[in-house]
């Protein structure tokens, strides 16, 4: 027998990316950066408690453009997370593990996720 | 812990290229991972090209004319040839299937094959299966009943039989527990798909009187709980089972029995 480590077979590297595994990783992916944005409530609520200066330039900063990008991503996180977290309760629930409900559901929580995060961020625009 | 990037012993190099003139019809033109046990360099990709006039319509029949006619030395596992044995699976242009039931025409251009992802490899095609075997001897897979039959066999009504359609078909491929990513992070301690869907064939056989003592083995937040529901399993599986089902069932036992 040869002495030489065998290799491990490549995984990630050429798996197919597919509805099931990308909406399984965006669901991880939404959950962590919304512990990063339970952080950013936590500062705007100390923010508060520490006087008008801070709270105003703390203000400031989420209202730059990286302050919004961040937002805009949290709200997408926070309505992905949401609703594909509904999902995962039907599943629990023993309902649409077959691979067309499974894919119709994936579709229905990406269309929801999408629509709902426009609306936060158009509705004070046009209304 | 997750690693995602390949150790340094598995990073796949540039290989060697295999033409083929294609003077009786049409060349399609395959990428193919290999790792020589013996020579020790690292696995690489070797590109060949198959005449497909001269040989069968399936990639294993690709794969069996190039052993025959371009390098005799490509290992793979092949048996019965038609979908029943569950020898030849392997990653066919990105997900796993059995390649003597994957026809060429299926898929466009270059043909990338892989051996099962994230698995040890023992030489080219052919990757271990010694620990997904024994993963499947721990769930014990036989009737377990310490009563005797009342008489003759142990009968079962159609509908005592009808629910173990969708679960005794499985050959153990291994097409769906090596396409899991839950799996490849925790490949020693999560039982996969394939094994679990054996796990529910027996938990649900009504001549089987064993099982709260299956379920106590499953209870467990790495053997049954690491399946998080990606449903790679089902997408992959070549004989249209649902191991992702039959998971989210065992987990539904163990909460009704509380």
């Amino acid at each position: 027998m040869s002495a030489r480590p065998r290799p491990l077979s490549p995984h990630l590297q050429v798996y197919r990316w597919q509805m099931t595994s990308v909406l399984s990783i965006l669901h991880r992916g939404t959950g962590l950066f919304l512990v990063l944005g339970s952080v950013m409530i936590a500062f705007w609520v100390v923010a508060l408690a520490l006087g008008h200066n801070i709270f105003a330039s703390y203000q400031a900063w989420l209202g730059s453009l990286l302050g919004k990008v961040l937002l805009a991503g949290w709200s997408f996180s926070l309505f992905y997370h949401w609703a594909n977290g509904i999902r995962h309760l039907l599943w629990d629930a023993g309902w649409g593990y077959e691979i067309e409900r499974v894919y119709m559901t994936g579709w229905i929580v990406v269309l929801v996720s999408v629509v709902l995060t426009g609306l936060l961020w158009l509705l004070p625009v046009l209304g | 812990m997750a690693t995602f990037r390949l150790p340094k012993n598995s990073r796949i190099e540039k290989g060697a290229m295999y033409s083929c003139s294609g003077q009786h019809g049409l060349v399609r033109r395959f990428k193919i991972y290999r790792w020589n046990p013996d020579d020790g360099k690292n696995p690489r990709l070797d590109i060949f090209e198959v005449d497909i006039d001269e040989c069968g319509p399936m990639v294993l029949d690709a794969l069996i004319s190039i052993k025959s006619d371009h390098d005799s030395s490509l290992a793979f596992r092949r048996s019965c040839g038609e979908g029943i044995c569950g020898s030849c699976s392997m990653n066919i242009n990105g997900t796993n299937q059995l390649a003597c039931i994957t026809p060429m025409a299926s898929i466009d251009g270059e043909i990338a094959v892989y051996p099962l992802p994230h698995m040890e490899v023992v030489k080219d095609l052919i990757v271990d299966l010694s620990h997904f075997f024994a993963q499947y001897a721990s769930v014990e897979p036989w009737l377990k009943n310490d009563n005797p039959p009342l008489e003759g066999e142990r009968l079962q009504s159609i509908e005592e039989r009808g629910r173990i359609d969708g679960a005794y078909e499985c050959i153990m491929c291994a097409c769906c527990s090596t396409s899991c990513p839950s799996y490849w992070w925790n490949p020693d301690r999560y039982l996969g798909p394939a094994v679990l869907l054996q796990a529910y064939r027996w938990l649900i056989d009504s001549r089987d009187d064993s099982r709260d003592e299956r379920l106590d083995q499953l209870q467990d937040s790495f053997r049954l709980y690491r399946c998080h529901t990606i449903m790679n399993c089902a997408n992959a599986c070549p004989k249209g089972l649902n191991p992702g089902k039959a998971i989210g069932e065992i987990k539904k036992m163990l909460h009704q029995r509380g």
